[in-house]
């Protein structure tokens, strides 16, 4: 083997590649606020909804999870210009990812709203409680709790997965190792320190879910354990 | 001029399914025999392949797929000293990541099994691997059946990232038939179709095989 790695060349351009790594963290933090928003309105008419809605929404959720981000992207990107509907790449971003979140985020929220015990749903019903002040002051918080870990996964999925984003040229980490690695030639190099600031990225934001759930869920009441590891 | 989008071209699109499909079956097999390999490291009483196994199962499930795709692609053109086919890279990037997702399926459906039945098939008495090979897993394997099955899923989605490195698949297929007819309106939605007809069958395969288990193990089911 006569490759000599040289790692000096990326050392050189870390500012680039830590730029592209915010875009990376921004674009996950938008698109899990703006999904997240969404799946909850969803998660709601899918389990309160009329029928139809529910089943609209509930094609939705399929589509977006038996179809590969990438495509869902394409269409965004590439498809919708079609019908004069025109994004820049890293807004198509922003709307694949948030959108390809809410599918696997409002199933979640309605395995964990389908959790909570029917009791508590009559109880508010008969204290003459409406659907949705059922589902705001009954349903959402214990339902959030029970689904928080299954949230945290996705949120690590759904950041890992905007590399793909590069297909469309938006300028995160992984469109701009792309552009350094063709223009230096050092790809292996390139691509395995990226490769290294995703693990990084993924770990702290595992643990910056694992504190933000002590705090809001656990703190001052040691005996309820629901995070199992 | 460009082409009309017309059945030629939608043929040709059947034509890459196929290789979604191969490629999809290869990784799941080779994952399958580097996730069995990995699950019962996971679960043996050796720490140190413990910590081995673990690791490699943090590392794959905590870095993005297409960084996985990259590397295997320019560490193996680096190993060999010469640039090589997107096949080779594929298959082994793609198997690499199906292990470890489903190694740490499979350490759950393992580790789900209670400990009585270890000390039983001790107290036969049946040697470790003999406890693992009669007891454990056949039991384990019930339980593992639709994870991996909805695993599955994820990886034919998974294999649409290829096309990024030059693998002519069902999407890079798209790519080159949007080339051609300039109809990315027609033809990214109907790649989409073609993959939810694949996907979903599985998808609700998973889904009763997971609600049977559940019934079997005496699980509570939610309407």
């Amino acid at each position: 083997m006569s490759y000599v790695f040289q790692f000096g060349i990326v050392w050189d351009h870390l500012p680039q590649l830590l730029n592209g790594a915010w875009l990376t963290i921004r674009l996950s933090l938008g698109a899990f606020a703006l999904g997240f928003a969404l799946a909850i309105v969803f998660a709601f008419l899918r389990t309160a909804g009329p029928r139809p809605v529910r089943a609209a929404i509930g094609g939705y959720v399929e589509f977006i999870r038996n179809t590969p981000f990438l495509v869902q992207l394409f269409i965004i990107y590439f498809s919708l210009p079609a019908l004069g509907i025109r994004f820049e790449a890293i807004t198509a971003a922003l709307i694949g990812m948030s959108l390809n979140f809410s599918g696997y985020a409002t199933e979640i929220m309605r395995s964990g709203i389908e959790a909570v015990p029917r009791s508590q749903i009559e109880a508010g019903h008969s204290l003459g409680f409406t659907r949705l002040q059922i589902f705001r002051n009954i349903i959402v918080f214990p339902a959030l709790r029970t689904v928080y870990p299954a949230l945290a996964s996705q949120f690590v999925l759904l950041m890992l997965g905007s590399s793909i984003v590069a297909a469309i040229s938006a300028e995160e980490l992984t469109a701009v190792t792309n552009t350094l690695q063709s223009t230096t030639f050092r790809a292996f190099e390139f691509y395995f320190v990226a490769t290294a600031m995703y693990l990084l990225m993924a770990l702290g934001a595992r643990l910056s879910l694992h504190a933000i759930y002590w705090a809001v869920f656990e703190r001052g009441r040691p005996s309820e354990r629901a995070w199992s590891r | 001029m460009s082409r009309e989008f017309d059945w030629p071209e939608f043929l040709f699109l059947l034509g890459a399914l196929r290789w979604t499909v191969v490629l999809s079956a290869i990784a799941f097999v080779g994952g399958g025999v580097g996730g069995l390999v990995l699950a019962i490291a996971r679960t043996s009483s050796y720490a140190v392949l413990r910590g081995l196994a673990a690791a490699y199962i943090g590392v794959m499930q905590g870095t993005p797929v297409l960084m996985q795709l990259f590397l295997a692609y320019y560490g193996l053109a680096v190993l060999t000293g010469l640039r090589i086919d997107a096949w080779p890279a594929v298959t082994l990037a793609f198997t690499m990541y199906a292990a470890a997702f489903l190694g740490e399926i499979w350490r759950g459906a393992i580790q789900a099994i209670p400990r009585q039945q270890w000390e039983a098939a001790a107290a036969i008495p049946l040697a470790p691997a003999a406890q693992m090979r009669y007891v454990i897993l056949p039991q384990a394997f019930r339980i593992a059946i639709p994870p991996t099955v909805g695993f599955l899923v994820q990886l034919i989605k998974g294999t649409s990232i290829a096309s990024i490195i030059g693998f002519v698949e069902l999407t890079h297929a798209g790519q080159l038939i949007v080339n051609a007819t300039f109809q990315p309106m027609i033809v990214y939605p109907l790649v989409a179709v073609l993959y939810f007809a694949l996907c979903w069958p599985i998808s609700l395969v998973a889904l009763r095989l997971e609600r049977r288990i559940d019934a079997v193990l005496g699980i509570k089911q939610h309407s």
